[in-house]
């Protein structure tokens, strides 16, 4: 346990921590935006009604975003400075260009939560359009700032020197594409069906309501229409990756030993020594198919990297696996939803789909966080895949234990603050 | 050429987030100092006004770091490591600000809640421009050496003098003064709350005085160069109209002329800043750093040249909408629309 081990266990929590908060900021105005229109469109007052609520429960949500993201900005320079002093120049492009799509976020989200009375209601509906594509594009730079650090391009290095710096050429890197994708479609996903479960949950109780009715059919389009397409830009970032970090690709999968029409492994104990993985199942010539889409094809093993560049294999498999676990049983409900849908037209009112999609409202989050550990343990021991080191990066500061407890402790306390007051949120609206 | 351009963005970046987020900081402050028969009101006129703009007045630090480390990454690189501890410091004041402020906003429990957060925010509205004082007063004491882009004094050196500290008390005391202004025109329809930030606005301007002597008298130990820099030609010129904005903001108060009490307020602050960069000039942080030793390639700055531009041409319209449309209470329909300064 030394300060390198604190600072990436800081940096972690408080991503981890503010991931939540900039998926919903990215998927709730989208909601608000559809609730609004459609009581534009047919004047009911329900559709007003869940507008409403959901904006507050989303000024909660963004106030925290916004502060714990605040702070995020700040840490690159304080853990990782060793990065900062070289990449700033590199990857300064897509963080200039996030922090004026979150001024505009920041300006039409004050405008849209506070401006019912002092907006005609076209107006207010389209500063939540405006409000909606700031968070995508917000979210869209800083991911291509950390597809660059998996990718990395837009420069050449002499010795130590980065020079030939093309910041557009970074900010475009081979990685930025498959990353955005994936990451905007969990965003929509993991808030879709969070909200989805939330509201399918207070139906349960009581099947007529009205409010909660409307709320999970605008939730339930969101969340069933991305989770397809985030299994296909699942298969996309895969082959991506098995390109642009073999290594990575290796350690998601638990393989070892390069081979002709890999295996593919889920689940089981990865063992480093033996370079086996034991429990495991086993699908045959399954990891060259996903991977490149052609059962036989060579695919490259953990053995043919330096053992000092493996990133943590049972960290990353098991992730992957999590990952994969979640967005698949979650296209499975999306699947149950949608014919439900097809075949008996009206909302769900069935008690089974209900109280599944109560279970399933946590798993798109689980399936975010995983993949970020994937992405991020999986690129490890680099902070600059292939160019520099996580160690290299980091801030001559000691003890840095203090603010990582110190950090966990208050995100910890603001989390359970988070929930309490959502939960108050909701169980008031459940009176409407 | 470019860093200047870039450096003058910096600049005005901070000068905005003084007006704007600091008067939310010195906000908060009175929410914590609310008293006398109308303390609850003051209180919701306080939320009322900041509620809508806070977010939006806080992108400015956001930016002001951003194009730090985009232009002048081994200056943010030094500055993050040499001022760690108090930086540190000002972020757990930031999170805890932003957090209690919208919890207590939303937490329906009762007053005794509802006061608990009042009273995490107000603290955390002083502690976190207090430490962003420091920080600033830190960069200017000459005491954090740097070679080679690493900073060879340690975790301690600068923000734990006097100098440092008096910045740290001038910034609150600065804000309240400025926040209390601008409520005297947002309450300009209910004239008893109006003449209580009236009053506040004449305490906390007549206080600015023994702060900021303070502030001269331990910078000529406390940062020489910077000292020296205030002894320049362009000296007295900045100090006259920095005086005389103080003065004129003083004398519209107490005349109850509240528009140019505004103006001035905001004019004076804005004096400030410019002056501690004139002064500062061409150091980022004294004496190592400079602005032109830290600065990116070209191509990226000139690349963010352009992109400042073309968001400035895209967000300032959307800023004066936003200050516009808040800029009176929701009982006050009526009153003429003013903008912000």
């Amino acid at each position: 346990m030394n300060d390198l081990f604190f600072a990436r266990s800081q940096m972690a929590m408080s991503l981890g921590f503010h991931i939540v908060f900039a998926a919903m900021g990215i998927g709730m105005p989208v909601l608000m935006c559809v609730a609004e229109g459609l009581h534009l469109r047919t004047g009911r007052a329900v559709y007003l009604d869940l507008c409403k609520r959901w904006a507050r429960g989303t000024a909660i949500l963004f106030a925290v975003g916004a502060v714990s993201g605040t702070v995020l900005s700040f840490e690159l320079g304080l853990l990782w400075p060793g990065f900062m002093k070289e990449a700033g120049a590199i990857i300064g492009m897509p963080f200039s260009l996030e922090g004026f799509a979150f001024f505009s976020e920041a300006i039409f989200l004050g405008v849209y939560l506070y401006g019912w009375k002092r907006l005609p209601p076209f107006m207010h509906w389209l500063s939540g359009i405006v409000l909606a594509c700031s968070g995508i594009l917000s979210g869209v730079f800083v991911v291509t700032a950390n597809a660059w650090m998996n990718a990395p391009a837009g420069f050449k290095r002499v010795g130590e020197k980065f020079t030939e710096i093309d910041p557009i050429a970074a900010m475009l890197n081979p990685a930025s594409l498959h990353e955005v994708l994936h990451m905007t479609l969990a965003a929509f996903v993991a808030s879709g069906f969070a909200v989805a479960g939330v509201h399918a949950f207070f139906l349960l109780r009581d099947r007529r309501s009205e409010f909660h009715r409307a709320a999970l059919g605008i939730a339930l389009i969101l969340a069933c229409t991305s989770a397809p397409l985030q299994i296909i830009s699942g298969d996309f970032s895969a082959r991506s990756v098995a390109k642009l970090q073999p290594a990575k690709l290796a350690a998601m999968e638990a393989h070892y030993h390069t081979e002709a029409g890999a295996p593919l492994f889920i689940g089981g104990l990865p063992n480093d020594e033996l370079k086996t993985i034991e429990y495991a199942l086993r699908i045959p010539k399954g990891l060259s198919l996903l991977a490149t889409h052609d059962p036989n094809t060579r695919i490259v093993g953990l053995e043919e990297f330096p053992r000092a560049d493996w990133p943590n294999v049972r960290i990353v498999h098991w992730a992957f696996d999590l990952m994969v676990g979640c967005g698949m049983a979650l296209l499975g409900v999306s699947a149950w939803a949608g014919w439900h849908w097809w075949r008996k037209h009206p909302l769900p009112d069935g008690g089974w789909l209900l109280r599944v999609l109560v279970l399933a409202s946590p798993l798109g989050f689980v399936a975010l966080e995983a993949g970020w550990v994937v992405t991020e343990v999986g690129r490890q021991p680099w902070i600059i895949q292939g160019i520099m080191r996580t160690a290299e990066a980091v801030t001559p500061m000691h003890y840095i234990a203090v603010p990582f407890v110190a950090f966990t402790l208050l995100y910890f306390f603001l989390a359970i603050i988070v929930i309490l007051l959502l939960r108050r949120q909701f169980l008031e609206s459940s009176h409407v | 050429m470019y860093e200047l351009i870039i450096a003058a963005f910096v600049l005005l970046s901070l000068i905005l987030y003084a007006l704007l987020g600091g008067a939310d900081f010195g906000g908060g402050m009175w929410d914590l100092l609310a008293c006398g028969p109308r303390a609850e009101q003051q209180r919701k006129a306080i939320a009322a006004a900041i509620s809508p703009i806070w977010e939006a007045n806080h992108v400015w630090l956001i930016l002001v770091i951003v194009l730090l480390f985009s232009a002048f990454p081994p200056a943010f690189a030094a500055l993050m490591t040499a001022l760690h501890i108090p930086i540190t410091l000002m972020l757990t004041g930031i999170v805890l600000r932003g957090s209690a402020f919208i919890f207590r906003k939303y937490d329906s429990q009762g007053v005794g809640v509802r006061h608990r957060w009042g009273a995490v925010f107000g603290a955390a509205c002083f502690f976190t421009p207090f430490f962003q004082g420091m920080v600033m007063g830190a960069l200017t004491t000459g005491q954090i050496r740097c070679v080679d882009g690493q900073v060879t004094t340690g975790f301690f050196a600068g923000w734990l003098t006097p100098f440092a500290f008096a910045c740290g008390v001038f910034a609150p005391v600065l804000f309240t003064f400025l926040a209390a202004t601008y409520m005297t025109l947002y309450t300009r329809a209910e004239p008893a709350l109006q003449n209580d930030f009236r009053r506040r606005a004449l305490g906390s301007g007549l206080a600015l005085g023994p702060v900021a002597l303070a502030v001269f008298l331990t910078s000529k130990t406390g940062a020489p160069e910077m000292f020296h820099g205030l002894t320049q030609w362009w000296a007295p010129l900045l100090l006259t109209g920095t005086s005389l904005c103080a003065g004129t903001a003083l004398l519209a108060l107490w005349r109850r002329w509240f528009v140019l009490a505004r103006i001035a307020a905001a004019a004076q602050v804005a004096l400030i800043l410019a002056g501690w960069g004139c002064a500062q000039y061409p150091n980022l942080i004294t004496p190592d750093v400079t602005l032109h030793n830290s600065a990116a390639p070209e191509a990226t700055l000139r690349l963010l040249t352009f992109a400042l531009s073309a968001g400035a041409v895209l967000l300032l319209p959307a800023l004066i909408f936003l200050f516009r449309l808040f800029s009176h209470p929701d009982n006050d329909r009526d009153a003429p629309p003013k903008s912000e300064p």
